[in-house]
């Protein structure tokens, strides 16, 4: 267990180092020209050459990267000869844009993104792992069709359209819910954990609309095959109720794959939902890594890819021990 | 309870009821007076896209306490649906199973599953073929048997736990305090089924279900398995119905044989008769078709032909098609009317031929 844990630390970190230069070079060969962009509207060829030296990208492309991880582990200098500045540790470098430290960006983002993925997270799982189980259990019937059929309109309906469906209709129209704002990205704030759940109820449901549906569909098929098993017979055999059948031992038994995608979601969703973070104007890491993107700000991209790819690892890892947990054929070596 | 009568078509109508007090869930509602078990006109079928598949047909018999009784015949014979009929497994499915049968006075056909399942694991054990998947991969050996004691007795766990160390111990685990922990994929095949055999036998239940419960077996651990659960039959004074489609574990623990051939019981009666007193052609192509130590040729001999289709069966007698004696009868009879089960003696058989065709075709082999 500690040793897995060790190991797949180790892997994490080579795999971070592999994103990383990665984000790095496909910056380098980009059309991106941070520095042209840093210089502003009346440009001389000496004031860009004065911000090139500036943003540290006179400097050979390796030199810029071994620089750029440095700051991973110690605070280093930024800036031109002169005129540096202090980026303290854990140092994800300035903001070519706003010159503003780069983990202070993150730490303004995640809160949002955060916020976003907890409630989808609830609302989906709950809703496609239930629904999915209530067509299992109603195999064939009128309940189970409705259900699929119902998967098949929502895995098939993309963010932009729930999403803007959603704004015209409860916000726009009805005005049942308010538009959302900056000014909640937690439950823990002044407004309260309501203020917070009404903020995000409308990106919740276009993200659990989207991904409840794959998960009423995964679910409903493994339970099917579980509840095929040689060993629910054997527990209705033995007199079980049917709800202990039904949960203790088809359950636990047919959950796994949705586990697994599960990690993944969170996984993929923790590193910003682009789309929703756009539509619903929320400023997480998804809508910053596009700003970012966008207008050629490299340590803000590189430090979200990061984070992004860190988040996936670090699902997949607890994926691996939620599957030990559930199922003691499963040794981590 | 009274001594049964003896039915036209009964296998084990005669044997006396041992003298053992019913447990107080399962004491009779006086509504019959009768055998053990008592099964008349057994149906099951299975509504599909491609018809109704006919997996059980009209199936008669009755059981006794202490007997056992071996339910033989190929696959989809309808062997296994029966068991599965009579255990309530098919209540909330898509088959319809009519008829009657009879267990200490309830009609286990009509019960409702609610009552069903307070009859399953206490009144009826069932064990499975293959001990590996029936086993719950997730959950401890111990904790699946020590349930099935839970579920129908006032215990806390730990008198569960020791119940269960009890039986697995019975059931000839070595050190079962210890492999109570353990999972079933630590388990070998025959220690699996004898851990199947615990579950289903911890809250002693008057009928035991064995499906097949040799044949994911090594021979060795069969012969094992088998002398277990006669054993323990004796301990318990219970009553044991075996499926099987080995003739030679017939032979071994049955007091009484059922053949049974698309979906319906073609031969009945006791063990010796069928062996020794076969009376129908299928029977007599089963025990043909055994391999044999002293046979000369090394070859097989088969039932030539394939079983009917349970989506529509033939007309006349069900072997017909495949039975090399179909024209001894005469008048295509066979083929165009289904023969009546009729027995003497206990010993039955479903054919057109009489006794004495019968005893030529067996004399002239």
């Amino acid at each position: 267990m500690i040793r897995f844990i060790l190991r797949r630390t180790g892997s994490l970190f080579l795999l971070l180092v592999a994103v990383s230069f990665i984000t790095f070079t496909l910056f380098q060969f980009g059309p991106a020209d941070p520095a042209s962009a840093a210089c502003g509207q009346e440009c001389t060829p000496e004031r860009v050459q004065e911000a090139r030296v500036a943003l540290g990208m006179d400097q050979p492309f390796l030199v810029q990267y071994v620089e750029y991880m440095r700051g991973l582990f110690s605070s280093r200098l930024i800036g031109a000869p002169g005129a540096e500045s202090l980026c303290q540790w854990p140092c994800l470098g300035k903001s070519f844009q706003t010159n503003e430290n780069v983990s202070d960006i993150i730490a303004r983002s995640l809160p949002y993104t955060v916020s976003m993925a907890i409630g989808a997270l609830v609302l989906w799982t709950l809703s496609g792992v239930g629904l999915g189980l209530l067509a299992a259990l109603r195999k064939g019937s009128a309940t189970d069709k409705f259900i699929v059929g119902a998967a098949s309109v929502g895995v098939s309906l993309p963010i932009p359209v729930t999403g803007l469906f959603l704004l015209l209709v409860f916000v726009n129209q009805f005005h049942l819910l308010p538009f959302t704002t900056n000014e909640i990205n937690s439950p823990f704030g002044p407004q309260g954990p309501w203020a917070w759940v009404l903020n995000y109820l409308l990106p919740w449901i276009a993200l659990a609309v989207l991904f409840s549906a794959s998960y009423i569909r995964v679910t409903r098929t493994n339970m099917i095959e579980t509840f095929g098993e040689d060993f629910i017979r054997t527990a209705r055999a033995k007199g079980l109720a049917p709800r202990t059948v039904t949960f203790k031992h088809g359950v636990r038994a047919g959950i796994t794959p949705v586990v697994t995608m599960l990690g993944m979601d969170i996984g993929l969703l923790l590193g910003g939902a682009v789309l929703t973070e756009q539509i619903f104007s929320v400023p997480g890491l998804g809508f910053t890594a596009v700003r970012a993107a966008v207008s050629g700000d490299l340590p803000v991209t590189m430090a979200i890819t990061m984070l992004a790819a860190f988040f996936v690892i670090v699902a997949n890892v607890v994926v691996d021990l939620a599957y030990a947990a559930i199922d003691p054929r499963v040794r981590l070596q | 309870m009274t001594q049964s009568q003896s039915s036209p078509t009964a296998v084990a109508a005669s044997a006396p009821q041992p003298d053992s007090a019913p447990k107080p869930t399962t004491a009779p509602q006086a509504t019959k007076t009768g055998a053990f078990l008592e099964v008349r006109n057994l149906s099951v079928k299975f509504p599909t896209d491609d018809g109704v598949v006919a997996a059980v047909n009209g199936m008669d018999f009755t059981l006794e306490r202490g007997q056992t009784l071996g339910i033989v015949g190929e696959s989809g014979s309808g062997k296994s649906v029966t068991s599965q009929a009579l255990m309530g497994l098919l209540k909330g499915t898509s088959a319809q199973v009519t008829g009657e049968a009879i267990f200490q006075g309830r009609d286990l056909v009509t019960l409702p599953e609610s009552g069903m399942r307070r009859l399953r694991g206490r009144n009826i054990g069932m064990i499975f073929q293959d001990p590996l998947s029936a086993l719950h991969p997730f959950y401890t050996v111990g904790h699946q048997i020590a349930e099935a004691y839970l579920v129908h007795n006032k215990a806390t766990k730990k008198q569960a736990r020791a119940a269960a160390v009890d039986m697995l111990g019975r059931v000839g685990i070595p050190s079962p305090d210890m492999r109570f922990d353990e999972y079933p994929h630590h388990f070998s095949g025959g220690m699996r089924q004898r851990a199947m055999i615990a579950m289903a036998l911890i809250c002693e239940p008057e009928l035991l279900i064995a499906d097949e419960p040799t044949t994911a077996l090594d021979v060795t651990v069969q012969a094992q398995i088998l002398d277990l659960m006669s054993e323990l039959q004796q301990e318990t004074n219970s009553a044991l119905i075996l499926i099987t489609h080995d003739l030679g574990v017939v032979a071994e623990v049955c007091d009484n044989v059922l053949v049974m051939y698309g979906g319906q019981c073609v031969e009945s009666g006791p063990v010796d008769e069928i062996f020794y007193d076969t009376r129908h052609p299928y029977t007599l192509g089963l025990l043909k078709s055994m391999p044999t130590l002293t046979t000369k040729s090394g070859r097989l001999n088969p039932i030539p032909g394939q079983p009917p289709s349970l989506l529509a069966l033939p007309q006349g007698c069900i072997f017909s098609a495949r039975c090399e004696h179909a024209a001894l009868a005469g008048d295509g009879v066979c083929a165009s009317q289904r023969p009546q089960f009729t027995s003497e003696d206990g010993h039955g058989t479903r054919c057109h031929l009489g006794l004495p065709q019968i005893l030529s075709i067996r004399n002239s082999r």
